[in-house]
């Protein structure tokens, strides 16, 4: 049992961490649900890319490097501590990806992974309905077969699609065969922004930016070869996005040690100029602990990974806990920050996304709920 | 980078899991709690001879057999004797002021230290919280060994993580059992989410024990984590159990106060958070 890197990891480390400090912008990018924010946002993708540091983990011939799990944990460590801009991309290059690695086809891979790394093309994923939420398998919105142009006919509404208001394709389940019900005769779809019969209406969030959108279908035409992984499978297809957006690839420990070291110094800080009594301490050291127990945690994981196994239901446990941490972390921070925390800032942002945290990616309700029942082994709850 | 319990470690934990669920290890208990030592310093000698009071220089075996000591509430001052003053051999004791202010199980033990000194005297017994630890007041003065008292909070930790999972265990197959309204109250969601976070926080808490034992960590944030997690799992586990979770009959009550001890013994909470935050800042 050990937490030593090998000499090719400290390497790989090294390089990481001088490129960013030679490339990390000084300033803080636009926001990137905004038009200029998302463009700029959409050039350092470019630059990552460039540099082949948009997704190290990809093979080499899609702009990879080829990484291991454990340069990957390394990169994300080594990215938000140099104070990086958040990932424009992810919603297509930790979501999706995965997906087109597992069943997309080769001509899908070579279609899309390109302009995927490099930002050119971002992705928004479509996955939640006005009267699907929670329980994502009653999705109405509907595909039909159409044989003489060689693909289907989407009709429909999807909402609270991360990205899309901006963003140029969307992925996303509709249900292919009417009679079926609930996980079964989905069909999982790739869908241009700007295909004809597809309209996008932004929704302002809490922080009245468009992070989110409305999508409608009205008879949207996909071709066969847009459609991943096979007709009726898509609930089984899309399962394998769910588990890495709760487990590992969304949330890498990275982030909340970084937040956890920058919430040190503000204390540190508002200790200095008086401006706090101390009484906030617990609040820091208890976030400082919890960054490190996910750290830690993370640690544990990567070495199963890397060994063979699978994360299964443990994601549940993985995005209750990184959520709620990340929540408590920037709450610790306004409350330092005492009455100008209202104030704009980067902790009232970080706040404001935090907020989001256990409700996105499945909510902190559905988590405990597969927690108890697939973890801990509880009797399942009635559904109809 | 390899953090995972090895072969040798599981195989470690695993024989002293089966040895200790075959111990009667609750009668043990409740025979020390009435001053019956005759069964607990038994299984103090045949845990003596698979090298449980040799562990002192290991520090991961060290964790791995706290944490079944806590699973199965096993007495006896062991992180006295066994993390502080690294006894491979007898049974010794020591109180600590102003953090251990009494020697636990004094009457037990062949030497009973205050500090690095012998006690001038060990006096009467003091009632705990939890009935199996029978502390007392001692005189005598010496200084603390800072290394010493770190191991000590690590065994510590991990002893509240082997008794908070086993809390959550016998929660969980109670939960199954017990019906009402027609139903396995298990299968209640205000249930499930209580013994979901449990489960949570346990998970989060054992990575820092590991974390620690290696040297990653102060030993301190394992010893907030362990309490807050296994505090959590004593008030959930109590709770989903109802009425029968508090009698002194009940199994349950010996892990449910050995927590609360747990949580302030070697360093309170605040303490410790106090150490995390003069490293940090």
């Amino acid at each position: 049992m050990d937490l030593d890197l090998t000499e090719s990891e400290s390497a790989f480390r090294d390089e990481a961490r001088a490129w960013l400090a030679a490339n990390v912008p000084s300033e803080p990018l636009p926001s990137m649900d905004t038009a200029d924010g998302f463009v700029a946002h959409q050039e350092w993708e470019q630059r990552l890319a460039d540099a082949r540091w948009a997704v190290v983990s990809w093979p080499e011939e899609y702009h990879g490097r080829g990484a291991s799990l454990v340069e990957w944990v390394i990169f994300e460590e080594e990215y938000y501590r140099a104070g990086a801009p958040g990932r424009v991309s992810q919603n297509g290059i930790f979501l999706l990806s995965p997906i087109l690695f597992d069943h997309g086809t080769k001509e899908q891979q070579d279609r899309f992974l390109p302009s995927m790394a490099t930002g050119e093309k971002i992705w928004a994923q479509c996955w939640s309905e006005p009267e699907a939420g929670s329980d994502l398998a009653s999705l109405r919105s509907t595909a039909a077969r159409d044989d003489e142009r060689g693909g289907w006919v989407l009709n429909g509404q999807k909402t609270w699609s991360s990205r899309a208001t901006y963003a140029h394709w969307g992925f996303g389940l509709f249900r292919s065969d009417p009679e079926a019900e609930r996980h079964n005769g989905l069909t999982y779809f790739l869908f241009p922004l700007d295909a004809e019969g597809v309209t996008v209406r932004p929704i302002a969030q809490l922080d009245g930016e468009a992070g989110f959108a409305e999508v409608f279908f009205d008879d949207v035409f996909v071709p066969d070869a847009d459609v991943l992984g096979d007709p009726g499978d898509g609930w089984r297809v899309a399962m394998s996005t769910a588990g890495n957006e709760r487990g590992l690839s969304l949330r890498s420990p990275g982030r909340f040690c970084a937040a956890a070291d920058r919430l040190v110094d503000l204390y540190r800080e508002r200790v200095s100029t008086g401006s706090t009594t101390g009484a906030d301490a617990d609040g820091v050291v208890d976030a400082w602990i919890k960054a490190q127990a996910y750290r830690l945690y993370t640690w544990g994981t990567v070495t199963k990974l890397a060994g063979g196994g699978d994360i299964g239901a443990a994601g549940s446990v993985n995005k209750v806990f990184w959520s709620e941490l990340d929540i408590a972390l920037h709450e610790t921070a306004l409350d330092l920050l005492g009455p100008e925390a209202e104030v704009e800032s980067r902790w009232l942002d970080g706040y404001t996304f935090a907020l989001s945290g256990p409700i996105y990616a499945g909510t902190n309700e559905i988590q405990r709920n597969i927690v108890a029942e697939r973890i801990l082994g509880l009797p399942r709850e009635v559904r109809k | 980078m390899k953090f995972v319990l090895d072969g040798d470690q599981l195989d470690f934990a695993g024989a002293l899991d089966s040895l200790l669920a075959n111990a009667d290890t609750v009668a043990v208990a409740r025979a020390w709690a009435d001053g019956d030592h005759e069964p607990g310093l038994k299984l103090w000698g045949r845990l003596a001879e698979m090298g449980v009071t040799s562990l002192a220089d290991e520090p991961v075996f060290l964790v791995l057999a706290f944490e079944r000591l806590g699973y199965h509430a096993v007495p006896g001052p062991w992180v006295e004797s066994v993390a502080y003053l690294g006894r491979a051999d007898g049974i010794a004791t020591v109180a600590l002021p102003p953090h251990v202010p009494y020697a636990l199980d004094a009457d037990v033990a062949d030497e009973v230290y205050a500090g690095s000194a012998r006690a001038a005297e060990v006096g009467d017994p003091v009632g705990s919280v939890d009935r199996a630890r029978r502390l007392f007041r001692v005189t005598g003065e010496g200084a603390t060994d800072e290394a010493a008292f770190d191991r000590a909070v690590l065994a510590t930790s991990a002893q509240l993580l082997g008794a908070g999972e086993r809390i959550l265990t016998d929660s969980v197959t109670y939960v199954k059992q017990r019906r009402q309204f027609g139903r396995e109250i298990g299968s209640y969601q205000a249930i499930k989410h209580q013994l979901a976070d449990v489960r949570i926080a346990l998970d989060f808490a054992r990575p820092l024990v590991l974390g620690a034992a290696l040297g990653e960590v102060p030993v301190s944030a394992a010893k907030i984590a362990c309490a807050d997690a296994a505090y959590r799992s004593s008030r959930t586990g109590l709770q989903v159990h109802g009425a029968i979770g508090y009698t002194q009959e009940f199994d349950l009550s010996i892990w449910l106060t050995k927590v609360r001890a747990l949580v302030t013994a070697w360093g309170t909470p605040a303490y410790h958070r106090q150490q995390v935050l003069e490293g940090l800042v």
